[in-house]
């Protein structure tokens, strides 16, 4: 789409575009041209010397198990925090829609996690599961349930799997919302007079139809389990015990920053980048084409 | 006269925003589903049982820190703590929002303080450029437009977090580490905002343009006269989203600021 009136100046559209080229050059190509050049090299920690060593940094870093345990991690860990948010989220979408009272108290409530940081979530949900102080792992200790997030690492991956979900609910929640009340209401009373019951008409007309919502939220669920989720991890994990929760995000910042291994780091950079990319042009490919049905 | 008619235009528009919102909020406290009403009582049973145990699911947390804020520390690390709040909210507060609590120096007042000017700064910076770039992007042909345009759209795929090793190179190089310069500036560039205005002004008629240029209005006066009053509406929303976002960051204050004065409310919680 194209304006048909146009202004016409030789050097304004430059002056008003040159801002945000500048930022969005300065410390964004800049530096991922730098990853890219740096993931060929080789650097000590103290940043001496340094040695070109082509693609060595990738190769040593799909053979390390640690590596792969990570992005087997990554992989299990966005997997249920998509699949887990998004049904919870469409559970509680479906039933505040059709609620005839009390469904704007319903929403309000529950959309203002949003409102909370990651941090904070973090944080909250470690208070409460904490196997010293936590009130619902006191709780779960006097039902007979073997607990310890510090230890135990899918007790560590449950308690970060839970928090995500926590904070990211409010956003699905609010799109299937919109996507609910967007199906038009006349598909629904012609089902319901052909007598289908309210679970066949969720299952063959209202779900279906919210097919392209659904897939928007899965790719953004993903990108945000894959890269929002840090300050969580940081935060109520720390990616241990081990390296049960340390996502792929995680590791880039503990093996640049705390252990300096700056070519490794920024070859897990580039890792990074084409998996968003990828997920980017996958997202616009299907968007483009599903969303007007 | 330029001045005449965006003054209408406007009127006109936030006459019809305002209708729209007003439906908005009458659609969002009433039940959607009007015109199908069966009876059935265990659905509607259901329905609300589901929606109390979500809601109750979902404030607990906050409720038991909550509770937590109203007690002495003693009683927090009495497990199980009760779950009523105690009498001690306000002595609580005080000292969390002036001196600060265990090692950290600040109180989360001056931490509070920081996230505001952050997030301020990120979300207004955020609306000027992309308002600009945009409107550049839309009402102007120029060699390399598109290009421009792919360009910004581009860094959508790039979030801070797969590139902060480089990242703080560079604002280490620039010697902005530890200001407020450093922690907001690379955060400011938005494709979000770019594309979303791009969207809004393909929208904005082209008769309004055509009119502006016959009363003889140039390019700046037509961006100031109509095109961002008519955005207002979009600017609001963007900056709510935009100063979550600013205020929400976590990674990269962490990395770029040393002293724990400096740090942000986000990464001061722990």
């Amino acid at each position: 789409m194209e304006k048909r009136v146009v202004f016409r100046s030789p050097w304004l559209p430059y002056l008003l575009v040159a801002p945000q080229l500048a930022i969005t050059i300065v410390f964004f190509f800049w530096p991922a041209s730098q990853a890219l050049l740096q993931s060929l090299q080789q650097q000590d920690p103290f940043g001496i010397s340094v040695e070109f060593v082509g693609l060595d940094n990738f190769r040593a870093l799909f053979t390390d198990e640690h590596y792969l345990a990570s992005f087997k991690v990554t992989t299990i860990f966005s997997v249920l925090v998509a699949t887990i948010g998004m049904s919870v989220s469409l559970l509680l979408a479906v039933f505040a829609d059709r609620a005839l009272r009390f469904s704007g108290i319903y929403k309000t409530l529950l959309i203002w996690p949003y409102a909370v940081a990651h941090a904070v979530a973090g944080v909250l949900w470690l208070f409460l599961f904490n196997p010293t102080l936590g009130i619902v792992a006191h709780w779960m200790r006097r039902a007979g349930i073997d607990w310890d997030p510090v230890l135990n690492g899918n007790d560590a991956m449950t308690l970060v799997v839970v928090a995500a979900v926590w904070n990211q609910i409010s956003y699905n929640f609010l799109f299937f919302l919109a996507g609910l009340q967007s199906i038009p209401k006349s598909l629904i009373e012609a089902a319901a007079i052909d007598g289908a019951g309210p679970g066949r008409r969720f299952w063959t007309i209202v779900l279906p139809l919210l097919s392209p919502t659904t897939f928007f939220l899965l790719v953004v669920n993903v990108v945000y389990a894959f890269f929002n989720t840090f300050a969580i991890i940081d935060t109520a994990t720390s990616g241990g015990p081990g390296q049960a929760t340390e996502i792929l995000v995680y590791k880039v910042y503990k093996d640049g920053f705390k252990a300096l291994d700056l070519g490794s780091s920024a070859a897990q950079s580039v890792v990074l980048m084409a998996i968003v990319i990828g997920l980017t042009i996958v997202q616009f490919r299907y968007i483009e084409r599903k969303v007007q049905y | 006269m330029s001045a005449i008619s965006s003054g209408s235009v406007s009127g006109g528009g936030e006459r019809s925003r305002a209708h729209v919102s007003a439906t908005a909020w009458k659609r969002w406290w009433r039940p959607a589903g009007e015109g199908l009403v069966e009876n059935r009582p265990f659905l509607d049973f259901l329905t609300h049982a589901v929606l109390i145990l979500g809601v109750a699911v979902i404030a607990f947390p906050v409720y038991v820190t909550f509770v937590a804020s109203t007690v002495t520390a003693e009683d927090v690390l009495a497990a199980p703590m009760s779950l009523i709040p105690g009498p001690h909210l306000v002595d609580n507060y005080r000292e969390a929002l002036l001196r600060g609590a265990g090692n950290s120096a600040a109180g989360a007042g001056k931490m509070m303080f920081n996230s505001l000017v952050t997030a301020l700064v990120i979300a207004i910076g955020k609306i000027a450029i992309s308002l600009l770039s945009a409107f550049a992007v839309v009402y102007f042909r120029f060699p390399g437009r598109m290009f421009c345009f792919w360009m910004i759209f581009v860094t959508l795929m790039l979030p801070v977090e797969v590139r902060i090793l480089p990242t703080y190179k560079v604002i280490s190089d620039l010697a902005m580490l530890d200001t407020y310069t450093g922690l907001t500036l690379p955060l400011i560039a938005s494709a979000t905002a770019t594309f979303l205005f791009r969207q809004f002004f393909l929208t904005i008629p082209d008769e309004l343009a055509e009119a502006a240029r016959i009363d003889g209005a140039g390019p700046m006066r037509f961006f100031w006269d109509v095109v961002v009053p008519m955005s207002k509406t979009s600017m609001a929303a963007l900056f709510v989203i935009q100063f979550i976002y600013g205020w929400n960051q976590y990674l990269w204050p962490l990395i770029v600021t040393t002293p724990a004065a400096a740090r942000r409310r986000s990464s001061g919680t722990w």
